[in-house]
């Protein structure tokens, strides 16, 4: 038998020897404590197993039924994009002694995870400009709604604001989240593609914990944080902002306008699309939050010796200590991938990060500005990063199926969570060249019009 | 010593002036709770009923609730221990107090054991 | 060879790096023209500055202070570190897997959607439940899902008065903390002298405002719960719902499944029972599996199959609503399905055979030298270490001791109500000389405590860095790296 599964090393000499030892004669003996009649009788109803070269090619032919983004050129973006990865980072997460491991909780052999927690963490910090960060979470959306919760429960009032312009899936778990911790959510609405600020300043009150915004937005567009923050102040509320890791690399940190908290999604540092997930959550927060973060956090110590090293640390926080009293159920996290980010960001380092966010900028640019010239309208009045709405004369499904024929993925429909029947949220990352654009600029012409 | 008044949940309790109280943790609920790496405290003004939280001490691998042992508006919190936990360790009677409480029940204070009673009940294996 | 002891911020050179990128070929835009002044970044990004072999150096440096599971023995209880399989992490890197948007066409990711399908259908056999999501990205956000799948079943019945989650006191600390950000409240259910749950305590706890029992069975003591019908019975006549928290399916494979035993819902971790990584910490999966009854409440959006399609629906109005970004995990589905698909059903119950055979041999010869609490196991087992802690060393001492020896320890100090406990888990797929070996170290320190118990107290005696200053970490934490202020 075990030739057929080879990750079971139980020969029939092993399995006597064992059983001898147990005075047993079979292993069913073992299992006698289960009552007869929950046994399962004729086993489990599943397909039969496929050896390595036949389940192998099943599964390519089930990629294959995929179309992935090395054969067409994509402009979906909507909280995961298409960014270069550099090689090395698939070299460093693929080794098992990361991979295979568990959470770090035997510091002595396990340094190497802890330490590449310590500097993910480090970089974190420098990208958002606050004070402290985890280790990550699930990812971004499930971030912003532990950020969320956190406010509530540090402020103890009993309701968030949370601009529409964030993503609708983030509100959407902010919405399942806040109904399990009992507190309100209530959505501000947009003058077009930011949050409307006199409206903020209309809903907030002495009983909101925290504004919840996006720094660039769901439209691509780039809030004015200060004067968020001011009119968080007013109300002693807290202020969340939920921002693309890539964009910070050429916008003010967060923490420099005010933010009491940052969230967001590593995805686009070092992490494949895949179909979303997993991708990596961060989250990062001030001194004074420190101690009510969620997640486990890496910390620098020493040894008996005097010699440097990193423990999980500040663990009176999590679960496993709290239990029902902690305010977050976290237990395990995204490491792998919050690994595949700082080998991401190592290999870019200050520069490249720069160059690879400014590429984005300069593309979304050209491609926004190739759309108007052919008559397209541009809804942003704020200036965007790397995504951008546009309107179409035609559903945007429809248009998609046609660009699609034309070997191109088109950007995303905002009829589906906006009510903005006609209108594209189109993504152009640095790995769009020139050449595609035109050619994504010239088929949505050939789409809406033909 | 000889003035301290103590809880069965192991905290301390001076009378400082006739209505107003100094509170911290025993000297046996520091040792069993270990090195104590952080201190969280209500803040002052905070109204209390006897037994509710005053707030709570952290060890690396526990968190403890500290149960106010009387009943009032806390008055002074020590802020000391914001940066130095380990004077709950060190000196748990002096630099490691918590807080001061304004009683609203000085009556509350007879129910407290003096130190004869809070020793017996430790030996006893109270908890 | 001098031991490399640097963080990436400590290495490499102004002007190094370790990328490549095209030259833009669209026009280049003014920062300061397109943005207001206060909303353009005024401090450079400190990150690293190497070339590609400093990185690659590094991290490879890094790797070898960390023990995975191919370096050696890995028991830690309750998170069935078994082998992650190659094949696993080949299909995982298809670029037809990895280089898809979650929000492509469906017509252009029927691949994918036929995976997560037959996966949930796999599960739902394995659990013996009608419909199963794959969204949760964890164990722990697995129960929160499952408990929020409670509370709407019973607010839409009218059962607002249905508050209360039961744990026992053996249970796993993210049972008590996702019950309680569900919004429940927690009633400990203590334990009886066999380690079983108590069935008359959970008579007396039980009542008409009990929303759920959660239990794993085996329980965290690695003991079968042979009272799990009466304890069904117990739970349902009152009213509420049994939760089977999945840490521990590796045990019952093929033998029976939750939803025989009685439980109305399920998590299973396929990072423990399904063989893919642990990552260092995750990403990890945390499907849900429902009976009938409860599939309207199920997280969207669903995977479904609409004649040869198969299609993402978020028309179900009685959802919970979403969990998590997008559809879950995707590629910690893709390796448990390769997973399931190389073991099939003979092959996952020998996993369990293995599983349970290795745990009860371990646990013999380990017998005699440690204070073993109960008297029989599943997949995984108990020890205390209360007989060693007599003679002055700890649990947490012998643990360290472990490292000497080239093994990971096993879980230590939990579950809670096992004075000094050591949690023994070696799994399916060690071989008899791996667990003779263990047990021989752990012999051997057991002697050592006896003989000479400095030799464990100073333990670790060669690891890189020897045992470290918790109290320091946390008294005065520093969790990011400082560059010197003179430089």
């Amino acid at each position: 038998m075990t030739n057929t599964y080879r990750y079971l090393p139980d020969t029939e000499q092993d399995r006597k020897e064992m059983l001898d030892f147990l005075n047993l004669s079979s292993t069913e003996e073992l299992f006698k404590v289960i009552p007869e009649e929950l046994r399962l009788k004729d086993g489990l109803n599943i397909p039969a197993a496929d050896p390595e070269p036949v389940l192998m090619k099943k599964m390519q032919k089930l990629a294959s039924r995929n179309i992935n983004a090395d054969q067409y050129p994509i402009f979906l973006g909507a909280g995961i994009y298409d960014h270069y990865i550099p090689s090395v980072v698939k070299h460093v997460i693929s080794r098992q002694e990361f991979y295979t491991a568990y959470t770090p909780y035997q510091p002595e052999i396990s340094q190497g995870e802890l330490q590449a927690i310590f500097e993910f963490q480090t970089m974190v910090c420098e990208l958002t400009g606050m004070d402290v960060a985890n280790s990550s979470m699930y990812d971004g959306p499930t971030s912003l709604a532990e950020a969320a919760s956190l406010a509530v429960a540090s402020k103890r009032r009993k309701k968030v604001l949370v601009s529409k312009a964030v993503h609708p899936e983030a509100r959407a778990i902010l919405d399942t989240v806040a109904r399990g911790q009992e507190y309100g959510v209530e959505e501000v609405d947009l003058a077009t593609d930011i949050t409307d600020l006199e409206k903020l300043k209309k809903q907030i009150d002495k009983d909101t914990a925290a504004v919840i915004v996006q720094y660039p937005n769901f439209f691509g567009s780039i809030e004015d944080l200060a004067e968020i923050r001011k009119i968080a102040d007013e109300h002693g509320a807290m202020m969340i902002v939920s921002s693309n890791p890539l964009a910070l690399a050429v916008l003010q940190a967060p923490g420099k306008l005010g933010a009491d908290i940052v969230v967001g999604d590593m995805q686009p540092l070092g992490i494949p699309m895949a179909f979303g997930g997993p991708s990596c959550g961060y989250f990062a927060t001030t001194k004074k939050l420190m101690r009510k973060m969620p997640g486990r956090i890496v910390g620098e110590t020493v040894d008996e010796n005097g010699k440097r090293g990193f423990v999980l640390t500040l663990q009176a926080r999590e679960q496993h200590i709290r239990r029902e009293k902690a305010t977050s159920n976290i237990c395990s996290n995204q490491a792998l991938n919050a690994l595949a980010s700082a080998v991401c960001m190592s290999a870019l380092g200050k520069h490249g990060i720069r160059k690879m966010a400014l590429q984005n900028i300069e593309k979304a640019d050209y491609a926004a500005k190739a759309l108007q010239n052919k008559g397209f309208a541009v809804l942003n009045t704020a200036p965007f990063f790397n995504e951008f709405v546009v309107e179409l004369s035609r559903p945007v499904k429809e248009v998609n199926e046609r660009l699609l024929k034309e070997g191109i993925i088109g950007g995303y429909d905002l009829g589906r969570d906006y009510g903005l029947e006609n209108h594209m949220l189109v993504a152009v990352t640095e790995q769009r060249t020139k050449e595609e654009i035109d050619r994504f600029v010239e088929a949505l012409e050939v789409a809406v019009n033909g | 010593m000889a003035n301290l008044l103590f809880s069965k949940e192991h905290e301390w309790v001076l009378q400082l002036e006739d209505n107003k109280v100094r509170v911290g943790i025993s000297d046996y609920a520091q040792d069993q709770l270990g090195d104590i790496v952080f201190v969280e405290l209500v803040e002052e003004g905070t109204e209390v009923e006897k037994d509710e939280s005053l707030g709570t001490v952290e060890s690396v691998k526990s968190a403890s609730e500290i149960y106010s042992p009387v009943s009032g508006t806390v008055v002074a919190v020590n802020e000391d221990l914001e940066d130095e936990p380990e004077k709950v360790n060190e000196e748990p009677y002096e630099g490691g107090w918590m807080v001061e409480i304004e009683l609203s029940n000085p009556e509350e204070l007879k129910e407290l054991l003096d130190e004869d009673a809070y020793k017996a009940f430790i030996e006893e294996g109270g908890e | 060879m001098a031991e490399y002891n640097k963080l990436i911020f400590e290495i490499g050179r102004p002007g190094r790096v370790a990328y490549s990128l095209p030259e833009s070929d669209v026009d280049s835009v003014d920062l300061e023209e397109k943005l207001p002044k206060h909303l353009i970044r005024d401090e450079e990004v400190n990150l690293p500055e190497v070339s590609e072999l400093e990185l690659m150096r590094h991290y490879v440096a890094l790797s070898k202070k960390n023990f995975g599971v191919e370096d050696g023995f890995y028991p830690l209880g309750s998170c069935t570190m078994k082998y992650n399989p190659k094949i696993n992490e080949d299909v995982a890197s298809l670029p037809g897997f990895t280089r898809i948007h979650p929000y492509q066409p469906e017509e252009t990711v029927q691949g994918a959607l036929e995976l997560i399908y037959n996966l949930q259908e796999e599960l739902a056999v394995i659990g013996g439940m009608d419909a199963v999501t794959l969204q949760p990205a964890a164990g722990a956000q697995g129960e929160w899902t499952g408990l929020m799948i409670v509370k709407q079943y019973f607010e839409e019945r009218g059962e607002d008065k249905r508050t209360k989650v039961l744990v026992p006191d053996s249970a796993h600390g993210t049972n008590p903390a996702s019950a309680a950000v569900a919004g429940f409240d927690v009633v400990t259910v203590p334990s009886n002298d066999q380690g079983l749950v108590d069935l008359e305590e959970l008579k007396k706890a039980v009542g008409d405002d009990t929303a759920a029992f959660m239990l794993t069975n085996p329980n965290t003591l690695g003991l079968f719960e042979k009272e799990i019908k009466e304890i069904a019975e117990v739970v349902h006549e009152a009213g509420g719902l049994l939760y089977y928290d999945g840490a521990n399916a590796n045990a019952i494979l093929g033998k029976t499944t939750p939803g025989l035993m009685g439980f109305d819902i399920v998590h299973f971790n396929l990072h423990k029972t399904f063989s893919t990584p642990h990552g260092g910490g995750g990403p990890g999966a945390g499907p849900v599996g429902v009976k009938e009854f409860l599939i309207p409440y199920l997280p969207v959006p669903r995977v479904e199959k609409d004649g040869d399609k198969f299609v993402l629906n978020s028309d179900h109005p009685s959802s919970i609503g979403r969990v998590k970004g997008f559809y879950g995990n995707f590629l910690i589905l893709v390796r448990a399905y390769t997973y399931i698909r190389t073991m099939g059903t003979e092959g996952l119950n020998e996993v369990s055979d293995a599983a349970v055979l290795h745990a009860n041999y371990l646990r013999k010869k380990l017998e005699p030298y440690f204070e073993s609490p109960y008297d029989n196991c599943m997949h995984e087992f108990v020890l205390s270490g209360s007989r060693q802690k007599k003679l002055g060393v700890r649990t947490v001492d012998m643990a360290k001791r472990l490292l000497d020896h080239g093994f990971h320890p096993p879980t230590v100090y939990f579950p809670l109500i096992v004075d000094e406990c050591m949690m023994i888990e070696p799994t399916d797929t060690e071989s008899k000389e791996t667990l003779d070996a263990f047990a021989e170290a752990m012999i051997q320190i057991a002697k050592e405590v006896e003989e000479n118990p400095e030799v464990v107290l100073e333990a670790p005696h060669n690891t890189i860095v020897g045992r470290l200053d918790e109290v320091q970490a946390a008294r005065k934490p520093i969790v990011r790296y400082q560059k010197p202020e003179n430089e």
